[in-house]
């Protein structure tokens, strides 16, 4: 037999004296809290852990094995190892956690759960950006450390250059800019696989070619396109390397089969990186924020 | 003192070009149980998603305990229990977590967890399935989680969408006694179903919905007599098998039954046109006769002939 608890005198005006939701800036952290427990015991995040200590392990032994001009400074070394890696992971991990965030609420229909409780839309995406952002940052974080170690057995444990922070830094902005993204495309369909496959797509083959489309065709530099900014992560460790707000260009000539070929690099100034990024980051949010708050849970 | 209340004016859904509910105007208010009936595609869910803030309306407005759920959807829904759709619960979280997290984002007082879930859980039978994942459960036991989070902070409002589905016979007749113990306090409860025999069971007044439109709301017996055609049905029981033939033959029967048909072997149901005393006399007759009555109920086949005729009238 059922025990509810017996009739209080005034339900309805004691419920919401009582209970009042907390404010916004509070139920974010909570609700990103249960999220980030949620990756932390899933499947995908030890997955994506082992492939990190999988590409830590291959770059120790590549490094132990061939040593030779890759450790012979450490600004060399974490400019090739972190420098060369980390663009990719950052879209890697991205993806992973972010891709189904939003998608995966409708799809599975745990936002059914959520959005029966006294929370506005944008909490439940916020409170999800940051979890995934934590998770993400925290594969980021494996993979610094990996190399640290590295670093650290080769160069003793004063020789992590300024370089190597800034870069992480900079991948660390990256990271919101694609997370940002995969939010946004997440928002835009209610089926996991789409938000996963086409920021996937855009990030890793897409920008890459708008941006060389731009700057060969166009000659202009491609400022809108992220793959631009996101080169900055690398760029630091080049002693030439931009700090404002211009780019730079490198004209390369090369032949295959006596034919001439030119490919036009371009990497954004520093500074203009992070304002791209940044801007990455605010479009995409408010445009994903938008999708969402008018999404119907149908 | 403040009542719990629901309130939905003009309220139109569209899809497209199919209207999913048009204008809905209905006030339910007090500590009651309302059945919200409509066959599938009626708009019962649509109903329950725009209260929610799930969906937007088209047009017009819906209210919970007089807050408007599209404006100020946190305040509305924080006097408000919902079970929307069965939900599901993050897999790796146990009944416990999940009802932790709703209460944390719900901003209840941390020293009341453990008790409330304690409390919430047993109702639902789940106290022995507190600390197991959830992705594990079948589709019943998370629907009983889903139950406890829409009552684990003691809402007056309550608001559930078919909460029997996807639960055996016995889980239906457990979410029934749940239902029952609610009525009793001051809550008002406000389901869909499709279970006629369940909204007989537990609710004071019925709304149905077909094609969008409200065909009628009102108290179960108003509805019975409105619309009943004079047809009135009961089931009765007794303590041994009995022949409705006898039962036809005992003495006083009123000329008004219609006709009289076993259910089982010591069940009968009766019919019987005309008003409502009839009902009273032939309870008189039956116990007088001393054939030993030990139920006597409304028949869920008198709402369920309604339900078919106001349906098909929609048609």
């Amino acid at each position: 037999m059922a025990t509810i608890s017996p009739a209080t005198t005034d339900p309805v005006a004691s419920s919401l004296i009582r209970f009042r939701a907390p404010p916004l800036l509070h139920q974010i952290p909570k609700l990103a809290r249960y999220q980030l427990r949620e990756y932390l015991r899933s499947r995908r995040f030890y997955a994506m852990a082992g492939i990190i200590v999988f590409l830590g392990t291959v770059l120790t032994a590549v490094t132990g094995y061939y040593r030779g001009p890759l450790v012979t400074d450490p600004v060399t070394f974490y400019g090739t190892d972190w420098g060369g890696a980390a663009s990719f992971l950052v879209v890697l991990v991205a993806v992973l956690f972010g891709g189904d965030a939003i998608a995966g609420e409708f799809q599975n229909k745990t936002g059914y759960f959520l959005m029966g409780l006294p929370v506005r839309r944008s909490t439940v995406y916020l409170g999800k950006f940051l979890a995934a952002y934590a998770a993400a940052a925290a594969m980021m974080g494996l993979f610094l450390g990996i190399l640290l170690a590295n670093g650290i057995f080769y160069f003793g444990s004063r020789a992590a250059p300024w370089q190597l922070g800034l870069s992480a830094l900079l991948a660390f902005v990256y990271l919101g800019a694609v997370l940002g993204a995969t939010f946004m495309f997440s928002s835009l369909f209610k089926t996991s696989a789409y938000g996963f496959v086409l920021t996937a797509l855009l990030f890793l083959i897409g920008f890459t070619l708008l941006q060389d489309y731009i700057s060969a065709i166009a000659h202009a530099q491609p400022w809108m396109v992220i793959s631009y900014a996101s080169g900055t992560i690398s760029s630091v460790f080049d002693p030439t390397v931009n700090w404002g707000l211009n780019g730079s260009w490198t004209l390369m000539r090369g032949d295959i089969d006596k034919n001439v070929v030119v490919k036009i690099y371009t990497v954004a100034g520093v500074a203009e990186g992070i304002l791209i990024m940044l801007g990455y980051l605010l479009v995409t949010s408010l445009v994903g924020l938008s999708l969402f708050e008018r999404e119907d849970f149908s | 003192m403040t009542v719990p209340s629901i309130e939905t004016r003009g309220l139109t859904r569209k899809f497209g070009s199919f209207t999913a509910l048009d204008h809905l105007d209905l006030k339910v208010e007090g500590g009651k149980c309302v059945g919200f009936l409509g066959p599938n595609g009626s708009g019962k869910t649509t109903t329950l998603k725009l209260l929610t803030a799930m969906i937007y309306p088209t047009e017009g407005e819906c209210y919970i305990n007089d807050i408007p759920c599209h404006t100020d959807r946190t305040a509305a829904l924080a006097g408000a229990g919902v079970l929307i759709e069965s939900p599901e619960i993050y897999p790796s979280l146990t009944p416990n977590e999940a009802l932790e997290m709703v209460e944390d984002v719900r901003g209840i007082p941390r020293d009341e967890w453990k008790g409330r879930i304690e409390t919430v859980l047993a109702e639902v039978r789940m106290s022995d399935w507190a600390d197991k994942k959830v992705g594990k459960f079948s589709k019943g036991m998370k629907q009983r989680v889903n139950i406890a989070a829409a009552l684990v902070h003691d809402p007056p409002v309550v608001l559930l969408d078919e909460p029997s589905t996807g639960l055996d016979p016995r889980g239906m007749s457990e979410v029934r006694a749940i239902l029952r113990a609610l009525k009793q306090t001051h809550r008002l409860i406000f389901m869909s179903s499709h279970l006629l025999s369940e909204v007989t069971e537990v609710c004071d007044e019925v709304a149905l919905l077909d094609h969008g439109k409200l065909r009628f709301y009102d108290t179960l017996p108003n509805v019975v007599s409105r619309f009943g055609k004079d047809q009135g049905s009961v089931d009765v029981t007794f303590d041994h098998p009995v022949d409705p033939a006898a039962v036809r033959r005992i003495s006083g029967i009123p000329s008004d039954v219609t006709d009289i048909t076993p259910l089982g072997t010591s069940q009968v149901r009766i019919k019987f046109s005309g008003p409502s005393a009839s009902k009273k006399l032939l309870l008189r007759i039956l116990v007088d006769a001393d054939l030993g009555v030990v139920g006597f109920v409304e028949s869920e086949s008198a709402l369920e002939e309604i339900y078919l005729s106001q349906i098909s009238r929609g048609e």
